[in-house]
This record gives C-alpha cells, structure tokens and sequence, in this order.
C-alpha cells in the first residue's frame, strides 16, 4: 500500500504533521512506518497538547525518587523502603467495552508498578458514570467494577479505596482512572533506559494478537455514532499471565541480569521499543519474525500496533539469556530474542528478511508536535445570596437523609465489596474511610492512599478546583494519621482543540500546581486523558488525585468511626457557611451557578499539620475531613460507621443552621477527643491559630440537633446504605 | 510441627497462609506445583488465589497438578489436608470431599467478614476450640457449594459439614447466607476429617489490626491438636 495524504488522515494526524513527518524522514514512509507514527504522535502517547504545561508542576522533593518520565514515579519512605505508584485512565475502552475496559485499565497500571521492581501492594480506582437515570449507566457501572475486580482479585492484590461518581456529562464519556501503589527496596528499582550495544532485546509475557490494534488512537479522538465499531480496539485482559508475569519478572529482577525494562501498554511493542531507545540515547533492531504471534499471518504493521496485554519488553546483559528463559518456562510464559541495541540511533525492523522500517528515533520521541493550543480563562462566577424563603421550609433532618442517599454521597459498599480487599494480609484500613491503609509488610510502618477528584469545583472555575482537589487528598491522608508525600494525576478532559475545554485543562493544572508547591506535595507521576466527549459536549474536568503518605507506625492510625460514647466532638478550620456549588445548592436548591469554595493555602497546611501534631500526641480518637455535604454530613457518616450517636449544638454564628451545616468551605476536619484532653487539644489548636468550634458529645445511637429535633441512626444509615443496593436490583 | 503451602499458577494467598502458619508456630515449606513429592508434613494446605486463572472451572487444572497425586496419597493415609477458598475447590474437584462450588448466587464476588457455626469439634481442626461462632473473612465468587441430595444426606449421616454461615449467635438462616450454599455449608469434612475444605480465610484474621482475631484462635488450636 503506498501512504499518502489521506491515509495518513485516517490513522489521526493531521496534515501538517504528515507533511512533517515525509520531511523528517526526507520520503514517504510505509504503511507500517505510518503505524508508528501515528501511535507515537497521538495525544496518548506524544502528551503534545499538555506537555507545555505538565512542565510547570512542582516533581521534586526530598522525598522523590523518581517523578514523571519514567514507568511510575517513586518515593522513599525510609529505610531503604521505597513506594512506585501512579494513575492512569482507560476511558474510552471502558465505554465500549465496560468489563475489559476497565478490567485492562487495572492490568496496565499494574505492569507500569511491577515493570519498576516493585510488588503491587495497593490497588485504587477513580471512577465515572452518566447520570444515574441515563440507559447505559447501570449497565457500565456493573461491567467496570465486575472488571475491576475482575483483574484485582486475580491479581491478589487488594483494592483499598476508590471513588465513585455519577453526573449527566458523562452520560457519553465515563471515566475509569486505576491507581496502583508497589513496593520496593531503593536499591533494587528498575528503569526503562537502555545501555550498551548488541544486548539482547527479549520478549516476555503473552504472545501477541490483533487485538488493541490502534487503541492509543482511539483513546486520542472524540466519540460519534460509529463508536461501536470501534470495539475490536479494546485489549482484552488475561490476569492470570499478568500474575504469572508479575511472578517471572520479579524473580528475574532478584538477579542482575536486567539493563532495562518496559512493559508494552499504550501502542505496544512500538512505544516500548522507542521509549528504551530513546532514553538510552540508542538504536534498536528487532526481526518481527521472532515475536510470538497468537494469530497467523500478521503483518509487521499488526506486530508493532497490537496492545495485547500482558507483554514486557527486557535488555538483558549479554550472556543471560538462558538463565532468564529459565524462569519464564518456569511460569509458563513466551521469552523470545527479537532484536538487539545498535548505535544506529534508528529504530530498525525487519519481517521475512526484508526491512519494514527505517526510522530515526528522534523523529519520533524529541521531533513529536508540541503545541500550544489556544485556551480561554474562566471567570470567578459572582456569588448567589440565599433566599430566606427558600430554605426556611427545609427541614435539616430531612435534607440530611436526601443527602446521604444522594448517589454522590451514599454508601459505595456494593461496589467495594466486590473487589478482594483483604487479600496479602496488611489492609488496615479498608474502603469506605478518608483512605486506604496498609502496612509495609513486617514492618511497623504503613502506606496511606486516596484519590479524589471534584468535577463541580473545576468546572465551575478551574483554577480554584485544581487546587482543592490536591487540598482534599492531603485533607484524605491526614485524617487517617499519615504525613503526605507525593501525589499522582490523572487529567480527565474534553477536547484540547476546544478551547474552553483546553482553558479547563491549563487553570487545573495550574491550580493543581499551585497547591502541590504549597503543601510540598509534589506530582511523581501522571497521565493526560483528553476527548473525553461525545461530539462537541465535553465532560466536567475532571482531574483526579492519587495521594500517597507514610504512617511511621500502623498502631497510630487514625479511623472516621465515633468510638466512644460522652467523648467531645469538636470542628477544625473555620466555616464561613460557602453554599455555592456544594451538594446542597445543587441538589435541593437546584441552584447551578456559583464559585466553588475558596481554597485558602496556608490554612490547609496549618490545619492539617496541626491535625497531625495533635494525632502525634495521641489527642484523636477518631477524624474525618469535611467535604461534599458539609458538616452535618461527615458527622452523621462518622455516627453510621461507629454506630454511635451525637448530641449536636450549633455555635452562636452570625449564619444560619443550614449555611452552618451544609457548606462545603475547606481545610475542615471534624474530630473526636477525649473530656478530659480538651484542654490539652484547645492550647494545641490556639498556639498554631486555627480555628475550631466545639460541636457537641456523643451519645448512644441517635443525632439531636440542638436538642429540639433528632434521628436515629439506624435511620441514617438505611438512607445511606440503600440507594445503591436498591439502584443495582432494580 | 510441620507444614507445606502448595503454590499452583495463580495462587495468590499462598503467601499470607506462610506468614499465618509461622506465626503460630509451624515450620512451613512451599511446595512448586510440579514437584512430585510433598516434603514431610503434619499439614499440607491449598492456598487460596486463582489457580490456572480459574479457567475451565475453578479448581480443576489444579487438581491435576504433578503435586496432587501426592497430596491425594497423603490425605488417603490419613495425613491433614486443608484448602481454603480456591483450596477447597481444589479439593472438591480431586474428590477429597464431596460435592461442588458454583458461581455465588447474586453473580458477584464478595470480600466481607461473616459468620460461622463451628459443627462438629470431633476432629483436629475445630477440638477445643472455645467458642460456638466464629467470625472470619470471605473473599470468593464460586463459593456456592452444592451436592445431590443422596450426598447430602450421607454428609449429614456422616457428620461431614466443618461450619455453616450464620449470625454472630450461631442463628443459621437464609440471610445470613452470602453465597447461596446449600444448607448454609461454609466448609466440609472427608469422612475421616482428616481433610478439610473451607471458604473463609482464617489467614487474613490473625491481628487485631486486620479484619479480626478468630484466625488466630483456630490455628494456635490447631497446632496444639497436631502436637
């Protein structure tokens, strides 16, 4: 087939890149160099419309090991213990294809992790739905989480904590964003670079199949009516040859045979290929003929575009090759010679004796487009006054129980439950906390990690939602007792071409930056996830934040749950009674408009830093930071899980009880303290001037109101465990 | 006291029972699938995982592992067998014990803590255990045991059934069956109860700071029976 123009249109690029790349190479290149390109060049892979601003987030800290660019990022947590860990999206397959979609997502995110010398401890999940109402919601909600767990439980290692959201504008476009934290000694992690000439190039892992083919392309293009066709460039995941794979790699990796290792995700054996070449400053050369292929008769293109899972690529020390076949046969898994490392500085390959490809590496990785596409500012959107009239109506009781049961706010145990989270034996915290918690294994330290994400704040103006949603994983982690570290972003947007879309994504990821640099609460790791749409209709932005902090020793750990009856129950961080953009407003009010919350940054790190002295002092019984819903609502989640009661009092503000109760305003955490301690805990509070309100005692199993109105909690916790269950049996 | 944890392809609890039975005092070896002899044991144990990625039907590649045969000629000599989660479709599929597992009645996999009714203490495994219920932890989707009812009957006849699911006051019931096993059955016996074969991981129950402490409580009660 000769390439030209418009083949080069269908495979995604544009026509002044086509002309780019017939001038790089100085000719038009093959069909299956046109592949190449076209995998490297798409927004996937290239990060050509968000590189310019990914520059300008914070990556360094003492703590930080490795920050982006690598596999996964990695952080020390002492004694020679080092944690990899990262979030990645796999949106659109999800959509075509729930249960594979997601079940690969995890799959993937997994092979980054363990691809660095790390054993996956930890699994996360950020993920997305339509409207409930919407036709498809259910049925994708129920296929990615059946994937999810799927491919985790296969896997043996626990899924801890995660995220559920639904709104309308992802009726088109869900969102699965997998999250996974390793383990590994500081001396013994393993990088992607290349070195040295004529080492072997081995294959490891499944063989390859035509499936996936052009997947990183279609994860760069927006969604139409034909998507369904789209649906045989969906992975397809086999846990079990990942498991045996995780096994064979670190058993190999025990040795010191390995140069460099890459595992074949976005683009396969094309980007794995260029990625060691090119950070190793070197050529590579593979004969296509060696790759174990599934199907007969693929052609090179097929070979170097496939992403059949479960597939590492390794450089290996000269001489070891049969020793590292060993431990594949052993686990029953392909190992092939298919290329060596040249100094030809080309990526060059070979199918039947012929040559197929001749391509500068170069040209593809540093001469990929940038751009610096067009983008339009948000607004601060003015504030709405509240209406006396239109909440003196409203019963708090009454608003409390809608807002239990709101999809966003109620009980997710329907979806935990089916993910193993106990497997490995070290989950301390398990889903349903501020975070997930386990312990370094033997060790008395712990891992804490959470994700979050606040598409309403973004979307209402970007900039100050970027910066609360780092705020609110560093709210996650510190509830629980850990110090953060380190975070990772996964950057859920619509069109890059669009650009109020493009204007969401640069004031997030500004926001986003801001705050890390604040809080030193760096970025290790990330990934870039745009045309989430369907035609023109972007979704919210909706970037995700996986936290990661360090509990030096476990049997400090903090949970939410009340623990114990007559003990105080005091507020910290001041509220200001902000209604617009919070639950309330949007549910009950129905109003859309607004500013989110304003994130003030010395209080969230003055705040949770002294949360965390108090916690040092053994002051806290038990904590939960403030977030959708407001206070009314984390105490009442705080009674349900402790199966606790409280009796509440309202401090004599100038706003009132519902504004008190409902609003979202940040750098809140409620907490629990022994009578006795008050003293102790006020003079902690007050010599670091934060600001805190006492809110009342707890009682055995009902939530009074100034003593006028009250609930059981059986109550509460019906309204918040059933909109689920009842939602999936329906 | 010694034991041996079986690791097939794709177990993936085989580490967890290691660190559990050393705990409480076993010398433990892992024993590779395609070994052909155990190594001298007071109790070999089928781990838990997704052994041959549960293709074909959970459990069945794996019985056909080189290893099984041994383990087969151990527990037929009257040696100490027990599986656990994927263990205990393992054995059901050797024939060891009676009956087998089907996908769990609601079509998902669940991981929670339930309940158990310890019922029957003549054996090695549940002797001198204090306590009627014990609380332990699920993680499974083909947990739904199932047999004839001629196979039922004579598990009955032969008092066969380990432990039933139930509430934390031994109440067995239909609610408090999380899988839809017949007769609420969370484990069974061979005839002789030398071999046992269990849904719960009592393994992931052995510190406070986990999902509970009756893990504990069965294995220092086991080791103290084998000695």
């Amino acid at each position: 087939m000769i390439v030209n123009e418009q083949i080069a249109v269908d495979h995604g690029l544009k026509k002044d890149e086509y002309a780019k790349i017939c001038e790089l190479l100085n000719r038009t290149p093959n069909i299956t160099e046109l592949g190449i390109f076209s995998a490297m060049w798409n927004e996937h892979c290239s990060y050509k419309s968000s590189r310019l601003h990914l520059k300008k987030l914070p990556t360094k800290g003492k703590k930080v090991i490795q920050g982006p660019g690598e596999n996964a990022g990695v952080i020390d947590i002492e004694d020679n213990d080092a944690i990899v860990f990262k979030i990645e999206s796999h949106n659109h397959p999800s959509f075509i294809e729930p249960y594979q979609g997601a079940a690969t997502g995890v799959g993937g995110i997994m092979r980054d992790v363990f691809t660095m010398g790390a054993r996956p401890i930890a699994n996360l999940n950020s993920i997305h739905f339509g409207s409930p109402q919407h036709k498809k919601t259910k049925n994708l909600l129920r296929g990615v989480v059946h994937g999810i767990g799927g491919y985790g439980n296969c896997m043996g290692v626990p899924t801890v904590a995660g995220q559920t959201s639904f709104d309308s504008s992802y009726n088109g476009n869900i969102l699965v964003n997998a999250m996974t934290l390793g383990l590994v000694k500081k001396d013994k992690i393993f990088y992607s670079k290349a070195a040295g000439l004529n080492k072997p190039v081995i294959y490891v892992g499944s063989k390859t199949g035509r499936d996936g083919i052009h997947g990183a392309s279609m994860a760069s293009a927006s969604f139409d009516e034909k998507i369904e066709e789209k649906k045989p460039t969906v992975q397809v995941g086999d846990p079990f040859t990942e498991k045996l794979l995780l096994e064979a790699c670190l058993e190999l990796m025990a040795g010191d045979s390995i140069i460099a290792i890459q595992d074949m995700g976005a683009a396969g054996l094309t980007s794995s290929s260029i990625e060691m070449a090119s950070k190793g400053n070197l050529g590579i050369e593979i004969n296509l003929n060696e790759v174990p292929c599934r199907e007969t008769k693929m052609t090179p293109y097929e070979i170097m575009l496939s992403e059949s899972q479960e597939r590492m690529l390794i450089v290996l020390e000269n001489g070891k090759e049969e020793q590292a076949k060993k431990i594949f046969d052993k686990w029953n898994l392909d190992f092939a010679v298919i290329g060596k490392t040249t100094n030809s500085k080309k990526i060059e390959l070979y199918f039947d004796e012929e040559k197929v490809a001749d391509i500068p590496v170069n040209t593809l990785v540093e001469n990929s487009p940038m751009y610096d596409r067009k983008w339009k500012k948000t607004k601060l959107p003015k504030k709405n006054k509240i209406k006396k009239e239109d909440i003196k109506h409203l019963k708090i009781i009454d608003v409390l129980k809608k807002t239990l049961a709101n999809p966003n706010v109620c009980s997710k145990e329907w979806i935990w439950q089916q993910y193993d989270h106990t497997v490995m034996g070290d989950t301390i915290q398990k889903p349903g906390g501020d975070a997930g918690v386990v312990r370094v294994h033997g060790t008395d330290k712990a891992v804490a990690a959470s994700v979050d994400s606040s598409a309403v704040y973004c979307w209402a103006h970007p900039l100050t939602g970027g910066k609360q949603v780092v705020c609110e994983s560093f709210r996650n982690l510190i509830s629980v007792g850990a110090k953060p570290i380190a975070i990772t972003n996964c950057l859920n947007f619509g069109s890059p071409e669009n650009e109020e879309n493009m204007g969401e994504f640069v004031e997030c990821v500004q926001g986003i930056g801001e705050a890390s640099e604040y809080l030193k609460f760096p970025v290790v790791s990330g990934n870039v996830s745009f045309y989430n749409q369907t035609k023109d209709q972007g979704i919210k932005p909706t970037p995700a934040i996986g936290g990661v902090g360090l509990i030096k020793d476990y049997k400090n750990m903090i949970t939410m749950e009340f623990k114990e009856v007559d003990n105080l129950v005091l507020v910290i961080g001041k509220t200001e009674g902000h209604i617009d953009q919070s639950l309330f407003a949007r549910t009950i009010l129905d109003e859309k408009n607004g500013p989110p919350p304003e994130v003030n940054l010395f209080n969230e790190k003055n705040n949770g830093e002294t949360l965390l002295k108090l916690i040092d002092n053994n002051l806290i019984k038990s904590a939960h930071d403030v977030s959708l819903g407001g206070i009314i609502t984390a105490l009442a989640k705080m009674c349900i899980k402790g199966k606790k009661g409280i009796n509440i009092k309202k401090p004599k503000y100038l706003i009132n009880e519902i504004e008190y109760f409902f609003a979202e305003d940040q750098s809140r955490y409620i907490i629990e303290i022994n009578k006795k301690d008050f003293k102790k805990v006020a003079d902690i509070l007050h010599k670091n001037a934060v600001h805190f309100d006492e809110l009342g005692t707890i009682n055995e199993n009902e939530l009074y109101i100034n003593n006028k109105t009250k609930v059981t909690i059986d109550e509460l916790s019906t309204s918040n465990k059933s909109w689920l269950n009842n939602y999936m049996s329906k | 006291m010694k034991s041996s944890v079986i690791t097939f392809p794709g177990s993936n609890c085989d580490r967890d029972m290691d660190v559990a039975l050393k705990k409480f005092g076993f010398k433990n070896k892992m024993v590779w699938h395609a070994d052909a002899d155990l190594p001298k044991s007071d109790l070999v144990v089928l781990p838990g995982g997704f052994s041959y990625g549960d293709y074909l039907r959970c459990g069945s590649m794996a019985s056909k592992s080189k290893i099984m045969q041994s383990v087969i000629n151990f527990a037929n000599s009257g040696g100490m067998v027990m599986g656990i989660c994927n263990g205990f479709q393992i054995l059901v599929e050797t024939g060891l014990v009676p009956g087998v597992l089907l996908r769990n009645k609601y079509l998902e996999f669940i991981c929670k803590n339930v309940f158990v009714k310890i019922n029957d203490k003549k054996n090695k495994y549940f002797k001198n255990v204090d306590n009627e219920v014990l609380e332990f932890h699920i993680a499974h989707n083909e947990g739904n045991y199932f047999c004839t009812q001629d196979q039922l009957k004579e598990i009955e006849d032969n008092n066969q059934i380990a432990i039933n699911y139930c509430d934390e006051n031994g109440k067995i019931e239909d609610q408090f069956n999380p899988n839809g096993s017949i007769k609420n059955i969370a484990g069974i016996f061979n005839k002789e109860k030398n071999v046992l074969g269990m849904m719960p991981h009592p393994e992931r129950m052995i510190d406070p700071s986990l999902s509970g402490e009756d893990g504990s409580l069965f294995f220092k009660n086991l080791i103290n029976n084998l000695k």
